[in-house]
């Protein structure tokens, strides 16, 4: 079970929600896990082939999984994952 | 054949017109527009669309002209004088206009920024002498306003807020200055003005510029299509802080741009029409070619925010090459 923090624009579909529990082995079943339990978080988060929108970064204990191994990347118990808009809206 | 907007200058009449100014502030505004001609392509000839290069402000952008204008009435109004210090929020063109005008104006200045906000935004800041505070990059800009409004409560005396998001200066820039400047430029034949929304500043001020100028032409926003977007300066107006500024009844349309339909404007930009510019310029492109498409006849001016340098590090430009077919530019997206 790890903690995964999610950006404002995300929390509507976590009732509010900053942070969250969830399970998996790797970035790709902890995403599986959060579609699970937040119906259409994932395709916010990945495009339709599901690699991750190129607007959204996803860091393990604080590196970014592109130059891990994207969506690959192992996850242990205790880790820290983060969802994170690439950009910042409004000048 | 449209009858041309504005006739070939000779080299002399240009040179004529080419600037000797005092202070770099003075060269703020009063930006060429350029006509897009090949994304054009298919359209009928009376559609006409032009963009006014907002990135040849002596910051980079379009903020220049706000930040100008709200720290100039700071001054003349009291309310920034000496040994007082310039802060706002902001995510990235306001700072770099607000840290560029107050090192000439000799008044420090403090920016509170989402940390996911662009390297070369905070380069740029940082080089002109701002301070950077950081705010959460999960709470995005409305973060940052958030931040900015503990920061002045404890000290309220120190600071002066410029505050773009609800200073009516800001609307008042864009009123004196880029809506003139569109009306003039295309000789008063605009039809549509187009234009994508951060604080709502310039769709706001230079609309209703040209709506005293002629009320049948039509004002129209762009906006991201969805909360979490990479669109970097916009605003998804319905899940964030309205600005005070922003009022969408003055507005005769607004458009729903997709971050992937602007990366993919941003790159036929560049590749087409020679014009590397941001995130924002591509929403706006994407959102006018639309328009365009159902007219037999108009002059569309839009705005682009500023150029894209400053976003060559962005993940704007990861994996630009697969969503083209290089060879013939031909985009699959």
């Amino acid at each position: 079970m790890v903690r995964v923090r999610v950006p404002t624009p995300l929390r509507k579909f976590t009732q509010g929600a900053d942070e969250v529990s969830a399970e998996g082995n790797t970035v790709r079943a902890l995403m599986e896990d959060l579609e699970r339990q937040f119906p259409g978080i994932k395709e916010r988060i990945c495009d339709e082939t599901g690699k991750v929108r190129r607007f959204v970064n996803v860091y393990v204990n604080g590196d970014d999984i592109r130059f891990l191994q994207n969506l690959e990347t192992s996850i242990g118990e205790g880790d820290n994952i983060s969802i994170v808009p690439a950009i910042a809206g409004g000048r | 054949m449209a009858k041309p907007i504005m006739a070939q200058r000779s080299f002399v009449q240009r040179a004529a017109e080419l600037k000797k100014v005092e202070s770099v502030l003075d060269l703020v505004g009063d930006t060429p527009l350029v006509e897009i001609r090949k994304l054009t392509r298919g359209l009928p000839s009376g559609v006409r669309i032009f963009a006014k290069l907002e990135g040849c402000n002596p910051g980079g952008s379009v903020k220049d002209r706000p930040a100008l204008k709200m720290i100039r009435e700071g001054i003349q109004s009291g309310k920034l004088s000496p040994g007082k210090t310039i802060i706002d929020s902001t995510s990235g063109n306001t700072g770099i206009a607000l840290a560029l005008i107050g090192r000439i104006l000799g008044y420090p200045v403090e920016l509170v920024i989402p940390s996911n906000v662009s390297t070369e935004r905070k380069r740029i800041i940082t080089a002109f002498g701002a301070r950077i505070i950081y705010s959460d990059p999960l709470e995005g800009s409305d973060g940052a306003i958030r931040h900015c409004w503990k920061i002045l409560e404890k000290e309220p005396e120190k600071y002066f807020k410029p505050d773009q998001y609800f200073n009516p200066m800001n609307v008042q820039a864009h009123y004196e200055t880029t809506g003139p400047e569109v009306y003039r430029q295309t000789q008063g034949e605009v039809t549509h003005f187009v234009a994508g929304i951060g604080t709502g500043g310039t769709i706001m001020g230079t609309g209703r510029y040209l709506k005293e100028k002629n009320p049948k032409i039509r004002i129209i926003a762009v906006e991201p299509d969805d909360a979490l977007h990479g669109l970097e300066g916009l605003k998804h107006m319905a899940s964030s802080i309205v600005p005070g500024i922003y009022h969408e009844e003055e507005l005769d349309q607004k458009i729903n741009v997709s971050t992937e339909a602007a990366y993919a404007m941003v790159y036929r930009l560049s590749q087409e029409e020679g014009l590397l510019v941001g995130q924002s310029s591509g929403a706006a492109m994407h959102a006018v070619l639309g328009i365009a498409k159902q007219l037999q006849w108009g002059t569309i001016v839009t705005v682009f925010p500023d150029f894209g340098d400053k976003y060559l590090s962005t993940n704007l430009w990861i994996g630009w090459r697969e969503k083209m077919s290089v060879g013939d530019l031909q985009f699959s997206i």
